[in-house]
């Protein structure tokens, strides 16, 4: 598109002879200007490549000890420089589910309320006013987590589920207020703005005829609102999985509540670690050089996952806000 | 019930009609199946009477009043914005999806005003079905397309009978014979002028009794053009058809009845032949005869 | 299960549920700004804003330091951040071919995905180790990291929206190509890429992890970059942490003054950029 317009102007005006041949056809100026703009576009993207460079490099030595199997083992005891991931992937994994669990209906529930119910008015405040939600830093989450969150669930919500629940496995233990599920639920909170974000983009994003073609046919608000969500369906998806993307990488509010043990347990009241939160924990602790090759290890999986997760939801968003007017595309 | 039929048929042989809207051809009565005709039958199927919309502050049609005949095809011509396609959708109140719309006046079928407050739009919408400019069929195979609204009005009473359903729907809309072998692929999978058949299809599963048409043509080549113009003809059979259209040559083959729009007003409604060979007003000649719009 | 005034009062319920959980949300919300608000406000003080922390038992306590490191960070970070990300965003809008430019996009969002724990880790290896010790620059590095490409992603955005006519108009009076870029298409883009950059200042304000490991904290005021210094966001997490009620009380306050910069950069964006598009 600009680069239309500017080679236009260049192939009008014209530079001459040797300039041309240095810098084709712009002027020495302009040269430059391209070349510092690129520069800077590159540094961006460098120091993306760079990291990665610094992760793998920095985490040679566990590597070289444990090899893969460092994702697969349960250890964690920097005295006997004895490491492996699994604790760490395990309270990844289940926090960011359990965040998720919870986010997905009622994100889902708050975006279908913002394009099917709410008034054009209403929707655009609300909506903004569920994206402040985004923009509260994580040790502030972390904060109301311990001193307003913890205690609530501690004394009124826990024991209520043990009580109830409390045969099975998951609601063992002792419900102190700190562990995996109430990690789980802040996460939760945190995810909510970005789902419901992307869902309503997506639901909006729906050709108004689909809604009027299943309306046409007799069906009531609710029916036709399944036909949106069916034709939105793989944007949604996309939503949840950077949901679960931006769940992963949580650190602040994660250290604060998580209880910090690196177990695996199969409790959700019992404590847990995340790899974004051992990481933070640890980090300045670490005395030895394999136990700090050790957590950059630990970073550069939690890399990969992010990145993986990443580059899936944005496929599949991409995908749902462009080829979605398959419907009006005769 | 016979004491009714007696009693329209007095009224229509001694009704003076004020508007040349009657056709001389038909009086007989849609034979549809017991049941389905709940209220008195009328000669006219859709009545409209005065009819005002507003968008916001924005009148977008004025004063419009006109019969819509069962059982046979209304085309409603007129530039772009004159506000027929504002109109079709005002006989199934698919507007009122548009927030801030208003209506005054009557738009009564079968003697009914459906604006009427606790009127039931959900009935309504299946008694009154539509067909879209563009093809929308659902991200669903052909025959989950045709299905949907069996499904949801609970028409079917067993599997197989919403597969008889089904393929009768195709085949009235005359595309069996092309997609039977291909009922499980997505309904995109076909071509346009298909894909609109398929639209056809599941607005017709329904069992409406009257069919809008909203320039159901204008994004198909012309050889689906004229299957589509074929089917409506077919159509009119079984219900009544009022398809808006912006092309003069289809509205004059296909049509029975004409009305002309310009600019939120009917300037005139007549007999197709009437309307195309010796309409009334100056400036329906002028449309017609293309020195505008 | 068809009938129709199941349906309807399916349709309806779902209404209702819908609604709730809108409502849920934003209670939520103002629980946490109402608790944050409440707790807060009954530390804060002038006294509160301008000392510096003091040790316990000592009235005065303060976070001056915090706020004014914070201020130092994030004035780092865009210093560096700024430049590169708006003219790396330029370079994407205006001269970058497709496949190329595809490429840089997909590194630079990547880049946006990162968890910044990570980023933290990774400004340890480069700029703390070698230097031997923890510095304001290397915190204000790592933020910027972070802001450089949600900066270059909006700048490119923003410049996008510019007509290609605009740019023939001053191609056609013999402008050069860098004067066009900066004097018309940026200007013109300027409002957009303003709000996007303060939306990024807004972001990173709030960021502690990566601030950890770099800039770590301090006690007192300093305004030293190559000294590791105080931040609101890390001060929060110490004093969270911490077994002390007073220091408890001043977590709280300190969240006051965070949460109401941030959310007031947004809400300014907000209105901003509303009134940018009913012109």
């Amino acid at each position: 598109m600009n680069q239309a317009v500017i080679k236009r102007k260049q192939r009008a005006t014209g530079t001459p002879g040797l300039l041309s041949a240095i810098f084709g056809s712009l002027t020495p100026a302009d040269w430059l200007f391209k070349q510092t703009t690129l520069l800077f576009a590159l540094a961006i993207a460098g120091t993306l490549v760079l990291i990665v460079i610094e992760m793998a490099t920095n985490s040679t030595l566990t590597f070289e000890k444990f090899g893969w199997s460092f994702i697969t083992r349960s250890a964690w005891n920097p005295v006997l420089d004895d490491f492996g991931a699994l604790p760490f992937i395990y309270g990844t994994a289940v926090s960011s589910l359990i965040g998720l669990l919870i986010a997905v209906p009622v994100s889902i529930g708050v975006a279908v309320f913002l394009v099917e119910t709410a008034p054009r008015k209403l929707a655009t405040p609300i909506s903004f006013v569920v994206q402040l939600l985004a923009a509260i830093p994580s040790v502030v989450y972390g904060l109301w987590g311990i001193f307003v969150l913890a205690p609530l669930l501690r004394d009124h919500v826990y024991p209520a589920i043990q009580s109830k629940l409390g045969f099975l496995p998951l609601f063992r233990g002792n419900p102190n207020g700190l562990g995996l599920l109430t990690a789980g639920i802040i996460l939760s909170i945190m995810v909510v703005p970005i789902i419901t974000a992307v869902t309503t983009d997506v639901m909006r994003a729906v050709p108004s005829f689909q809604r009027e073609a299943a309306l046409a046919l007799g069906a009531t608000k609710w029916e036709a609102t399944l036909i949106i969500l069916q034709n939105a369906r793989s944007g949604i998806t996309g939503a949840v999985i950077l949901g679960l993307g931006r769940a992963v990488g949580e650190t602040m509010a994660v250290t604060m509540l998580i209880g910090n043990r690196p177990e695996i347990s199969a409790s959700l009241f019992d404590p847990s670690f995340t790899i974004a939160s051992a990481i933070a924990n640890e980090f300045t602790e670490a005395t030895s050089e394999v136990y700090r090759h050790a957590l950059v290890e630990l970073g550069l999986i939690l890399f990969v996952i992010t990145f993986a997760i990443n580059v899936i939801a944005r496929l599949l968003v991409w995908t749902a806000t462009r080829g979605q007017g398959k419907a009006s595309h005769a | 019930m016979d004491e009714a039929e007696n009693d329209n048929m007095k009224a229509v042989s001694q009704m003076t009609v004020p508007v040349p809207v009657l056709s001389e051809k038909r009086i007989t009565l849609p034979d549809r199946g017991a049941g389905k005709l709940a209220a008195p039958t009328q000669e006219r199927k859709i009545h409209i009477e005065g009819l005002n919309f507003f968008y916001g502050r924005t009148q977008a049609l004025k004063g419009i009043s006109h019969d819509v005949a069962p059982n046979q095809v209304t085309a409603y011509i007129g530039p772009s914005g004159c506000g027929k396609s504002t109109l079709i959708r005002t006989l199934n109140r698919m507007n009122d999806v548009i927030p801030r719309t208003r209506v005054e006046g009557r738009v009564e079928l079968d003697g009914q005003d459906i604006y009427a407050p606790g009127t039931d739009v959900v009935s309504l919408r299946r008694r009154v079905g539509m067909v879209f400019q563009k093809p929308n069929p659902f991200p669903r195979s052909i025959f989950d397309n045709v299905a949907y609204g069996l499904k949801i009005n609970g028409m079917a009473r067993s599997k197989s009978d919403l597969a008889d359903r089904v393929e009768a729907s195709l085949r009235a809309a005359a595309l069996w014979d092309e997609v039977k072998d291909r009922m499980n692929d997505s309904a995109y999978s076909v071509s346009g002028g298909q894909q609109q058949r398929v639209c056809i299809a599941r607005a017709l599963a329904v069992e409406p009794e009257v069919l809008l048409m909203d320039e159901p043509t204008s994004a198909l080549d012309p050889i689906a053009t004229q299957k589509i113009e074929e089917l409506i003809v077919e159509l009119k059979e079984k219900y009544t058809i009022v398809i808006v259209t912006h092309n003069m040559q289809q509205a004059a083959r296909v049509s029975d009845y004409t009305a002309f729009f310009w600019i939120g007003e009917m300037i005139e409604f007549s007999t197709t032949e009437k309307m195309f060979t010796k309409p009334d007003h100056k400036m329906t000649e002028d449309y017609i005869t293309g020195r505008f719009g | 299960m068809h009938n129709l005034w199941f349906r309807k009062l399916m349709s309806s319920s779902i209404t209702l549920v819908t609604s709730v959980s809108a409502c849920v949300v934003i209670a939520v919300l103002i629980l946490i700004l109402g608790y944050i608000g409440a707790k807060g406000v009954s530390e804060l003080s002038i006294s509160f804003l301008i000392n510096d922390p003091k040790p316990i038992g000592e009235s005065g306590s303060g976070i001056a330091n915090a706020i004014v490191g914070s201020f130092l960070l994030i004035g780092v970070a865009s210093v560096i951040g700024m430049p590169v990300g708006i003219l790396g965003g330029l370079y994407l809008a205006e001269f970058a071919s497709s496949r190329f430019g595809t490429a840089l996009r997909f590194l630079i969002d990547t880049l946006t995905g990162v968890p910044s724990i990570i980023v933290g880790v990774f400004v340890w290896t480069v700029m703390v180790k070698p230097m031997g010790h923890f510095s304001a620059l290397s915190g204000g590095v790592s933020l910027a990291i972070i802001m450089m490409p949600i900066v270059a992603r909006t700048t490119e955005e923003m410049l996008r929206l510019v007509p290609d006519s605009m740019r023939e108009g001053a191609l056609a009076l013999g402008a050069p190509v860098w004067r066009m870029s900066l004097g018309v298409v940026l200007r013109a883009a300027a409002g957009g890429v303003a709000t996007g950059a303060m939306l990024a200042i807004a972001r990173i304000a709030g960021e502690t992890a990566p601030l950890l490991f770099t800039s770590l904290n301090r006690n007192y005021m300093s305004t030293r970059i190559a000294e590791p210094i105080a931040s609101l966001t890390n001060q929060i997490y110490y004093y969270a942490g911490a077994p002390y009620e007073e220091w408890h009380s001043m977590a709280w306050a300190a969240t006051l003054v965070l949460v109401t910069m941030i959310l007031g950069i947004n809400v300014v964006v907000r209105v901003l950029t509303r009134s940018r598009h009913q012109q």
